[in-house]
């Protein structure tokens, strides 16, 4: 894997982050590590934004990934954090590997409302099944880190920095992929899908490669929030929370690998903020600044970055 | 054995009629106008809400309770043909060159702001009219009792069907926007005066939502978040229909309407569950729905 200077930016960033950890109060913690997942389910979709394609069903992905966190824990009693990420990210990546078949011959609406039914038939299951709580989900136990249990005053920190580490080697993965002729086909789909197939280039391989990949960073998403949160609950599946990461793509930008997280750590900032002062005007904002953002920011919150880039060039 | 047969049948009826109006104007806005219409959900809650005030009012001031019903329609068409053709002619007019999904989004974002905009103007509590459903009494097949409420909806759904069908086949305005479905460009030199369609279409298409929402107040108590679960089931409707198409509307509604019922008798568990997977099943083999037009490849 090469690390490039993004990458190691970014981790650098992240490596602060934690060593400031002890001085972030306990709910910036939890904040933070929900914009971490939050970003990870965006990080896919931003590899679908590049090839033009929009899913209003990722949340099928993050929903399947906690819940495979929580039965795991519940049922199995496996309270390994790292075995729970991977077997999420992994179950993930099988689901969108089998539906992958069906979705990647889909294009522009077709595309965004087929995951969206896929989304949906998972919400109506779990919604139904009074075995896993229906409507109210159920709680996850406690998880210990390579065999350590942390204290409740270190649990929130520790989930953070698991998930730094799954973050950045995520960002590292896509990072190489986008530089791979494979990644640079995207773009290529997205400007001309058929004119890239007489290039000899398969775009159906393509987007069924990139769909499992981002269904198992939406994976570990999912497993990531349902711990960091220790309760998981249907409307992870809903339509709605697949809106919410769509909004955020749209903030961060295709731009950058770094961009979801960006637009993930705003979003986190003006759900706190909005949500502690006006629960029942938040959509709104959440709306005319998803509308503000596409007239007049059309490449996202990183375009700001490029700007200040180009500035000191 | 027959009466659960009849009582599947009515029920899959009446919720096929409910699906119907709701999905149709959807279908209709994206036909003319090639938009997808996230914010439909929003002016069927719209509707709901608007139907609450104003048959609150007439019960409240004591006018004749038969009317009520054209109150109901009155209130929805208030609704659509007020704020539709506002949003489209502030907002949407600037969007068309753009791409399907970007006024996708737009639209979304749309959505976010009219479910907070009805929870400031009607607030959280729910309200309640059931007024118009009790008025009617109801009737029984094979033993069965049920509301009349039930032969209006279906009656409301076969009005507009027809109507719809009616103006698109044998009217000049009909013939104008058939045309416009087929090239925007073509008609517009022509001399069509496409931006007048476009408006129009918007505000019939947020209407009908608004008279689905209306007419569906009665029987339920009208909350907020009552756009969100619609606006799905429309998609699923419309998508399994073959997007832009009457006919595929009405048949993709029916199969789901006896589907859920069925399922609803039978397995309680599977009812959400059965609507998409009609929705994914279809698309497997029809990627396009069920009635769509070849499109030509552009190059």
């Amino acid at each position: 894997m090469t690390l490039d200077r993004t990458t190691l930016r970014f981790g650098a960033v992240l490596a602060l982050l934690m060593l400031a950890s002890p001085f972030i109060p306990q709910w910036a913690l939890f904040m933070l590590t929900i914009a971490g997942a939050n970003g990870l389910v965006v990080l896919g979709l931003m590899l679908f934004l590049r090839a033009g394609l929009v899913s209003f069903g990722q949340a099928l992905y993050f929903c399947a990934g906690a819940y495979t966190t929580g039965l795991m824990a519940l049922l199995l009693g496996v309270n390994e954090m790292l075995v729970l990420l991977l077997a999420s990210a992994a179950l993930s990546a099988l689901i969108a590997y089998m539906l992958g078949f069906l979705l990647a011959k889909y294009r522009a609406i077709f595309f965004g409302l087929l995951s969206l039914a896929f989304s949906m038939i998972l919400y109506g299951l779990l919604v139904k099944t009074e075995a896993l709580g229906s409507t109210d989900g159920f709680n996850v136990p406690a998880v210990t880190i390579a065999g350590w249990l942390p204290g409740s005053d270190m649990v929130r920190a520790a989930v953070l920095g698991v998930a730094c580490v799954v973050i950045l080697l995520c960002v590292s993965f896509v990072q190489g992929l986008l530089k791979s002729p494979r990644g640079l086909v995207l773009t290529a789909i997205r400007d001309n899908e058929i004119r890239t197939e007489y290039m000899g280039a398969s775009a159906r391989r393509t987007i069924h490669l990139i769909y499992v990949v981002a269904g198992a960073l939406a994976g570990f998403g999912g497993s990531i929030a349902a711990i960091a949160v220790g309760h998981i609950d249907p409307t992870m599946a809903f339509w709605t929370t697949s809106g919410e990461f769509i909004f955020i793509t749209i903030l961060g930008g295709v731009g950058s690998v770094v961009a979801p997280f960006v637009g993930a750590l705003v979003f986190g900032i003006i759900h706190t903020i909005a949500f502690s002062y006006s629960p029942n005007t938040w959509q709104m904002l959440i709306g005319l600044s998803l509308i503000f953002v596409i007239l007049l920011l059309p490449d996202g919150l990183w375009s700001f970055v490029r700007k200040v880039r180009g500035l000191k060039a | 054995m027959i009466s659960q047969a009849m009582v599947v049948l009515v029920d899959g009826i009446n919720y096929s009629a409910w699906l119907f109006l709701s999905a149709v104007g959807l279908t209709l806005i994206y036909g003319v106008m090639k938009i997808v219409n996230v914010a439909h959900g929003s002016f069927y809650a719209l509707g709901a809400y608007m139907a609450a005030s104003v048959v609150g009012f007439w019960f409240t001031n004591n006018y004749p309770p038969y009317l009520s019903y054209f109150a109901l329609l009155f209130a929805a068409l208030l609704a659509g043909f007020v704020v539709g053709p506002l949003i489209e002619r502030f907002l949407l007019r600037y969007q068309y060159g753009k791409d399907e999904v970007v006024i996708l989004l737009i639209t979304y974002a749309l959505f976010l702001v009219l479910e907070d905009v009805l929870k400031l103007v009607w607030g959280v509590d729910p309200y309640f009219i059931s007024e118009p459903y009790e008025l009617l009494g109801n009737f029984e097949i094979a033993g069965m009792s049920y509301p009349n409420y039930y032969l209006l909806m279906v009656g409301l759904a076969l009005v507009v069907g027809l109507s719809l069908a009616f103006v698109l086949n044998k009217t000049r305005f009909g013939r104008m926007l058939v045309s416009v479905i087929h090239d925007r460009e073509v008609s517009a030199a022509m001399g069509i005066d496409v931006g007048r369609v476009f408006i129009l279409t918007f505000g019939v298409g947020c209407s009908l939502a608004a008279i689905a929402g209306a007419f569906t107040a009665p029987t339920i108590s009208v909350t907020p978040g009552l756009g969100v679960e619609v606006i799905v089931l429309s998609f699923a409707v419309v998508v399994t229909g073959g997007l832009g198409s009457l006919p595929g509307v009405a048949l993709a509604a029916i199969i789901m309407g006896i589907a859920r019922a069925f399922c609803i008798h039978y397995i309680p568990q599977l009812e959400l569950f059965v609507i998409f997977s009609v929705m994914a099943l279809v698309l497997s083999f029809r990627p396009r729905g069920l009635f769509s037009l070849a499109e030509a490849r552009k190059i």
